[in-house]
């Protein structure tokens, strides 16, 4: 078989409101391979904070979903102010988050939080000025 | 199998792609000409019936003239049946126009739904349960999320939709009022404004079997009923719905009967779509109860109906205006849901989706559509008889369809490779 299967993703800064669609094609990916719902579910929540993260922070970005036989590795990229503080970032509640984005509904300061949640390994790597790099692992 | 109620007319179809680009399963495919319904797939939403430009997609109902042989034929209407009406001052004319074309009573599923509207109050102060608790009386959606949001699966609620409550009280009261009668004597036909709830009503849920015995459809029903409804005459029956009964046939009226402002409708098959994608990411407000109808504008946009969902809606307003909030409530004293209106079987989660039972197989096939799928256009025009270039890349590496069949590509020999996932 093939060692590993890569879905790539563009996510789109300009456009607010399709903010959210990678996740929603990543999990009908998913299903095609034969995952499981729950395994699915956390993916695509971790995919869909980090989407919604990367619009709201970083003007946008790539998102890009690696599947192979033992864990799914999720890897989301921009070049966007990066994260002055990541322990202040992790904190629930935390967030810089404009007010007009709040009315939206967002910046409650769970994104961060919640993609740690759901999935087995997180590592942050971010550089103020230059951009931040998340790599996300769930194991299968 | 589970039995579907759309059913294509072979000679009617042209093949002219449709119903294909709007199946929001994407299980339809143009197949030698005609359109072909996977039947893993298809969820009975009826967008199919409803988009055809040539009516070669049809609702399997029965006809009333074909079961005649019942000896006490009981009419269960849903409430939809009464915004077709232009002018109707009464719904009593509606009920006694049943009994003029030859049925022997009428039980209004609408009462029965204000019975669930009651039960769904008590549901959602019961502890431990998962919230937002999602209504299970649109069996399109109930199917959808068996099929495809098994994670939700906790959350639709486990009460029977009204009509199958309706039928179990009809059936009661037609036994104590005439003992004479057997079961078998009894015929219970619903009026159905959908083919969601034909399918329901053949297939049942998991291992419940509808108590309804024929299903016909609202459409021929209001043609028989036009012919004998008059004003003038004053009805011997008296409908016993509030408000709140009639109020289920429109999108927000289930809901809003809960009497609790944390609710949210949403109606229209890609709305629901959406809806249960925000739910099971955990991205929508604080809810206690969510109404999802698969039809745009709730049980009133059903396929079978005849008017306008929009003027259904409105009439169903001068219909409710002087009407009682609710007619039929639960004793005071009541605290809990019967056994026999609880349900808790629901349809098998079923990956319909997989590629293949091997995981390693399926990375395989999906590592070849995505090769594939970088070669086609990309223009989703549908000519090669699947609804979009990424499906039909998969419908190749699935061996149903051949990549001859891109008549794009045919045409030009540089075709345009557009890279996305």
């Amino acid at each position: 078989m093939s060692e590993s299967l890569t879905f790539h993703f563009d996510v789109d800064g300009e456009d607010f409101t399709s903010a959210g669609q990678a996740s929603v094609q990543v999990k009908k990916n998913l299903r095609r391979l034969g995952i499981s719902p729950e395994i699915i579910r956390q993916v695509s929540i971790a995919m869909y904070e980090g989407e919604i993260n990367m619009v709201i922070h970083a003007g946008g970005g790539t998102a890009d979903v690696i599947v192979s036989e033992d864990k799914i590795e999720i890897i989301l990229a921009d070049k966007g102010p990066g994260i002055a503080d990541v322990n202040l970032a992790m904190q629930e509640g935390y967030s810089t988050a404009t007010d007009q984005v709040r009315s939206l509904g967002f910046g409650a300061g769970m994104g961060l939080p919640n993609m740690k949640r759901y999935t087995d390994e997180m590592i942050i790597d971010s550089v103020v000025g230059e951009g931040t790099t998340i790599r996300m692992v769930v194991n299968l | 199998m589970y039995k579907h109620s759309v059913e294509l007319d072979v000679m009617k179809c042209t093949g002219c792609t449709t119903c294909l680009r709007h199946c929001p399963t994407e299980a339809i495919r143009i197949r030698d000409g005609r359109a072909v319904i996977n039947e893993d797939r298809c969820i009975d939403c009826g967008e199919c019936i409803r988009v055809c430009p040539n009516n070669a997609k049809k609702a399997m109902c029965s006809k009333f003239e074909h079961y005649q042989d019942y000896k006490w034929k009981i009419a269960l209407p849903a409430p939809s049946l009464y915004g077709q009406f232009d002018n109707l001052e009464d719904v009593d004319t509606v009920l006694q126009g049943l009994l003029d074309i030859g049925f022997d009573d009428v039980f209004e599923v609408a009462k029965a739904a204000e019975y669930v509207t009651e039960y769904t109050r008590l549901y959602l102060k019961t502890e431990g349960i998962k919230k937002p608790v999602i209504s299970s009386a649109c069996p399109v959606v109930v199917r959808l999320i068996s099929l495809r949001y098994p994670y939700l699966r906790d959350n639709l609620m486990p009460i029977l939709p009204p009509l199958e409550i309706a039928a179990k009280m009809a059936r009661k009261k037609a036994k104590e009022e005439h003992p004479e009668l057997n079961d078998e004597d009894i015929g219970l036909f619903f009026i159905s404004p959908c083919p969601g709830k034909v399918s329901y009503i053949r297939n049942g849920f998991g291992d419940y079997k509808s108590e309804i015995d024929v299903v016909v459809s609202l459409k021929d029903i209001y043609f028989k009923l036009i012919g004998v409804m008059k004003k003038d005459n004053s009805p011997d029956i008296a409908s016993e719905t509030g408000m709140i009964g009639v109020g289920w046939a429109s999108s927000g009226g289930e809901s809003s009967a809960i009497l609790n402002d944390d609710y949210l409708a949403a109606d229209g098959i890609e709305n629901v779509n959406k809806v249960l994608d925000a739910i099971e990411n955990g991205n929508i407000p604080q809810l206690e109860f969510v109404e999802l109808n698969a039809c745009t504008g709730g049980c009133v946009g059903g396929v079978m109906t005849i008017e306008n969902p929009f003027i259904a809606r409105t009439r169903l307003h001068s219909v409710r205006r002087y009407l009682p909030v609710s007619v039929n409530r639960l004793p005071k004293d009541m605290h809990f849901i019967p056994d026999d209106i609880l349900s808790y079987e629901l349809p098998e989660y079923t990956p319909v989706t997989r590629l293949s039972k091997s995981f390693s197989e399926s990375m395989r096939m999906m590592a070849q559509i995505q090769d594939i799928r970088a070669t086609l256009p990309g223009i989703d025009c549908g000519a090669c008889g699947s609804p979009t270039c990424k499906a039909f890349a998969e419908d190749i590496v699935r061996g149903q369809a051949d990549i001859s069949l891109c008549r794009v590509m045919n045409c030009s020999p540089k075709g345009e490779t557009e890279n996305d996932s």
